[in-house]
């Protein structure tokens, strides 16, 4: 693989992580139970599609065969997409919702903050705008842990057991392969043990503030950025692309 | 227990070297959320650069019923307003 395949294949896995959380944010739409959460889940979800759609057009230039962001996002099937698998994980109640983001939004503003500083101009410009989203994203992810996690028995309870769930999920987040080296060797992209080490620290001192235990080591379930998905992927995409599945070229 | 979340004004100043104004309120669980709340409700398109918020039942406002003791008393006092000084030519800023 050379240094231009990576970096296309690179920047297409952070914008499906971004595509496919924006969508699952986006099925929340008009199920808050407060207006006020209501406009920031909707707001958070249009950063993260603003954010796909950045990295989309990017890899359509990279790729040079005229595929324009549609055609990412629309256009392609199950097997193609790159996110991580706690993406595409159900909505479940809010508190399942609101862990899924923590844990996710605690690598991805790393990660950006790193991507930042990228060699490659284009990348590190797209990254310094979406880390100012995340960063406040994160902030309200943590904040409702910490008052779930530190609310009352019934609260504490649920976000344990969503917290005991989805942890199996986050060791692909650090299982690094020859795409991540190349990142990092070639463009001064994020060095994912550093990473691991700061996303434990940070997501631990949340935890803590929040009473729940950091959970131990456990299987982790990878596949998502080799295409191998769990089975809640396909119905997100076919709903999803269904427009365009439908209606082939159709736009407004 | 009321389940309902209290009630949080929200003041936005637009520029720096400009007062607060107030916004409208949201509702919020506590401080924290009110503050995020705001920021998600009031600021979308760049509204401002600074929030406050305060608890709604923390404002001492004015009794409607006593607004013609308050605030009528004001109303024959024109000598109140600068209006009665001399300009000097030549002042433009006053």
């Amino acid at each position: 693989m050379n240094a231009d395949e990576a970096l296309l294949t690179y920047v297409l896995r952070v914008a499906d992580n971004a595509l496919i959380t924006g969508q699952r944010m986006i099925e929340r739409v008009a199920g808050e139970a407060e207006l006020e959460e209501e406009l920031a889940n909707a707001n958070f979800a249009l950063d993260y599609i603003g954010q796909a759609r950045m990295l989309y057009t990017y890899a359509g230039e990279l790729e040079g065969e005229g595929r324009s962001e549609d055609d990412f996002a629309y256009l392609r099937d199950t097997q193609e997409f790159r996110n991580f698998l706690l993406a595409e994980q159900p909505n479940g109640h809010f508190g399942d919702a609101i862990v899924r983001q923590f844990l996710f939004e605690s690598f991805y503003l790393l990660q950006l903050e790193a991507l930042a500083d990228s060699r490659d101009k284009r990348l590190a410009e797209i990254a310094a705008r979406a880390e100012k989203e995340i960063r406040y994203h994160l902030r309200h992810a943590a904040q409702w842990l910490v008052r779930l996690g530190d609310g009352t028995d019934e609260s504490h309870a649920r976000v344990a057991r969503s917290l005991a769930e989805q942890w199996r999920y986050t060791g692909e987040f650090f299982a690094g392969d020859e795409v991540d080296s190349i990142l990092q060797s070639e463009f001064r992209g994020p060095d994912l043990d550093a990473l691991r080490e700061q996303w434990l620290a940070n997501v631990t001192e949340v935890l803590e503030e929040a009473t729940l235990a950091v959970p131990g080591e456990t299987f982790m379930a990878t596949g998502g950025r080799q295409g191998l998905h769990t089975e809640h992927l396909g119905f997100l995409i076919a709903e999803m692309q269904h427009l365009q599945r439908a209606y082939p070229g159709a736009s407004w | 227990m009321n389940k309902e979340w209290p009630l949080y004004e929200v003041f936005i100043r637009s520029r720096s070297g400009l007062s607060h104004k107030h916004a409208g309120s949201v509702h919020a669980a506590d401080d924290q959320m009110a503050l995020d709340h705001a920021r998600d409700t009031y600021t979308r398109r760049m509204e401002g650069v600074s929030l406050w918020v305060v608890r709604s039942d923390q404002i001492v406002a004015s009794d409607p019923a006593e607004t013609s003791a308050f605030f009528e008393p004001a109303e024959d006092k024109i000598y109140r307003h600068p209006t009665f000084y001399e300009v000097p030519d030549g002042v433009e800023n006053l």
